[in-house]
């Protein structure tokens, strides 16, 4: 290979084949270096920002520790603080809000790849693109005016009158909770899931649909039975690209969540989350410990988030691995 | 196109000498209840002296006062004076003090929807505390039917709805109810984001309103102003002196007025539960936080100009933006004041 000085674009030059000097006048050096440089930068930005939300909560680490996680208190007044509620409150919503955008994301973006014609498939994707650049101050006012008076004058009624026997579903109906914030969310993330989705999917080689239809299968197995497998690990990751916006999502969640640190069984309660409560207390934190408490809150966050996508990458390793298992069984 | 970008540049860079060689530049930052009037003063007071530009972020009284303690600022603004703990950083950090010039005042309602309620219900000290505290739990209790005389409360739940973030509104109302309830002052306490006992919250001013509007039978407070422009029901607050005063610029100034006689030296004074019998008992001052010192000699004169005019002229404005008007001991208190500005 790389004999002459000419090399193929993209090509991987054999590590030492060359001198320094002469890739770096080929620029293949300089490109390499430019390219890493930006690689590294992203990786220098996170740890950095790790660094500064650890400095920056000195003053509570010592005075509260582990306990910081564990106790549900949190009073600036008496120099109380902990994240327990607040951490509840941004799990329990982003799950609530995968629950619901999953089923129907995942199945949107079926029909479009698979189902729908080309031309109604594209109109759609326009819309849905259009969607996940609303901004979500907007979807926090869609939450007030529309959503918590139909939570509060006939969601939450039903579901009480229906599943009430359930934890899930007791308590007095404000409107505004967990499940509305769970709703919101599902509502601002399902063009995200529907819109990756839609593209692995379709990105999926004829060859295996042909091969299935061959086989015998009708067009919904072959969908169903090979074309959604295949395309499972680009699935998952447009479902954690949802659940990273879910966990972050600050505006609209404040909005339409009730901001009360409290944990309850209950999906009607009315509760709090880590970003929420950041943004709603942040400029106004008088007193180092108070300040410093809400920065341990954005690492308790980032943790979280850290977390989780550990946790998904196991998941995506584990499922492909059974995947190909079955596939050669 | 590379001559054109040149000129712009140009034009650019000129501009920029003309503007660094006329005019001063003073920064503060601050409080956003007083915002709309600040930026009035400071467009007027430029206009008067084109020399003098005054610049003002609505950050927040924390931000404030935080900025102004690491110097990035010339001045602060809060609806809440600076406690103890704060001046004494700010001594610390600077070996100077920071005087409190009261600019204009501001009132806190309740506001509440009641399905079949429309009269201005009257509140007493000990069922406001009590709701808030969640002790009093029915509209029909005692505490408010007494009070409310010929008026049909229902026998519902009450809700209540505060602030969500932290707030000059919300240290108002809970000074308030800290001095009208030893409960309140011992559990709770006064400051702008305590642990509510009970309740919803939503986010600022637009957020308490829009959530009491949208539950039935819920509770809430809001700005005297926000609530005037916004139409939204209000009720009237039972006094020190036991009358029941709607709430209203001209008695947000008496509740001013009666504690003008007892106004320390450094004006930090909270006149919630104010004496006279025409004072609205949740009511405060909003401050201008200025340093004793200034080593830039014109910065100081400028600030020294700027407190004087809003003292005088200044105030003529504050009333047709909700604002309520200092009274005249607390103006002339202030005009000697001035002069430790060094």
């Amino acid at each position: 290979m790389a004999t002459t000085s000419k090399t193929v674009p993209g090509a991987s030059p054999i590590p030492g084949a060359r001198s320094f000097l002469s890739r770096l006048r080929e620029g293949d050096e300089i490109a390499r270096m430019i390219t890493f440089l930006f690689a590294a930068s992203v990786v220098l930005v996170t740890l950095l920002l790790v660094f500064e939300l650890w400095r920056g909560s000195a003053l509570p680490r010592h005075k509260f520790g582990f306990a910081f996680f564990r106790t549900s208190v949190w009073d600036p007044i008496f120099d109380q603080f902990g994240a327990l509620p607040f951490i509840y409150g941004t799990l329990v919503t982003s799950i609530t809000a995968l629950l619901i955008a999953v089923p129907l994301g995942i199945g949107a973006a079926i029909f479009l790849a698979e189902l729908a014609p080309a031309r109604l498939s594209d109109t759609l994707e326009f819309f849905i693109d259009l969607l996940a650049a609303v901004p979500s101050v907007i979807y926090g006012l869609l939450g007030v005016f529309i959503v918590i008076p139909l939570m509060r004058l006939y969601i939450q009624p039903a579901l009480k009158s229906t599943l009430g026997f359930l934890p899930l579903f007791q308590g007095p109906a404000y409107g505004v909770g967990f499940l509305t914030a769970g709703i919101v969310l599902a509502i601002m993330v399902i063009p995200y899931i529907i819109s990756v989705s839609r593209e692995v999917l379709l990105s999926v080689p004829r060859d295996q649909r042909e091969a299935a239809l061959s086989l015998g299968s009708t067009h919904w197995e072959s969908t169903w039975k090979v074309v959604v497998p295949f395309a499972r690990t680009g699935i998952m990751g447009s479902i954690f690209l949802a659940l990273a916006r879910a966990l972050g999502e600050t505006m609209a969640v404040t909005m339409v969540i009730g901001n009360t640190p409290i944990i309850s069984a209950s999906l009607f309660s009315p509760g709090y989350s880590i970003a929420a409560v950041i943004a709603n207390e942040f400029t106004e934190a008088t007193g180092d410990l108070y300040l410093q408490s809400l920065i341990e809150l954005g690492l308790v966050l980032f943790l979280l988030t850290f977390i989780l996508n550990g946790l998904a990458r196991l998941l995506i390793l584990v499922t492909s691995k059974r995947g190909s298992e079955t596939a050669l069984a | 196109m590379k001559r054109i970008a040149g000129m712009i540049l140009l034009a650019f860079g000129l501009t920029g000498i003309l503007w660094a060689d006329s005019t001063l530049s003073i920064n503060g930052a601050g409080a956003t209840f007083p915002y709309p009037l600040y930026s009035k003063w400071f467009d007027e007071y430029h206009k008067k002296n084109p020399n003098l530009q005054i610049n003002y972020q609505s950050i927040g009284s924390g931000g404030g006062i935080k900025q102004l303690t690491e110097g990035t600022v010339d001045f602060g603004a809060s609806d809440l004076p600076m406690n103890d703990d704060q001046l004494k950083a700010y001594q610390e950090k600077h070996s100077i003090g920071i005087l409190h010039f009261p600019t204009v005042l501001g009132a806190v309602v309740p506001t509440y929807n009641i399905p079949g309620v429309d009269a201005a219900l009257n509140f007493t000290p000990e069922a406001l505390a009590g709701i808030f505290l969640g002790k009093i739990t029915k509209w029909n209790d005692p505490a408010m039917a007494d009070a409310n005389k010929g008026v049909k409360l229902p026998a519902q739940d009450i809700i209540v709805v505060h602030r969500a973030e932290a707030s000059g509104t919300t240290f108002i109302w809970t000074d308030y109810l800290s001095k009208i309830s030893d409960e309140w002052k011992n559990t709770v306490g006064a400051g702008p984001a305590p642990k509510w006992p009970v309740g919803l919250g939503g986010k600022g001013n637009e957020g308490v309103t829009g959530t009491v509007k949208n539950t039935p039978n819920s509770i809430g407070y809001v700005e005297l102003i926000y609530a005037e422009s916004n139409k939204i029901p209000y009720g009237t607050v039972k006094n020190a002196s036991g009358v029941f005063v709607k709430p209203s610029l001209a008695a947000v100034s008496a509740a001013a007025a009666g504690a003008a006689k007892a106004m320390p030296d450094d004006f930090r004074v909270s006149i919630t539960n104010a004496p006279g019998k025409d004072s609205y008992p949740i009511s405060s001052f909003t401050w201008l936080l200025i340093p004793e010192k200034f080593s830039d000699a014109a910065k100081r004169d400028a600030i020294k100009g700027f407190v004087r005019w809003m003292l005088a002229d200044g105030q003529n404005y504050a009333e047709g933006l909700s604002y309520a008007k200092l009274p005249k001991e607390v103006v002339a208190k202030e005009i000697k004041a001035i002069d430790k500005i060094q």
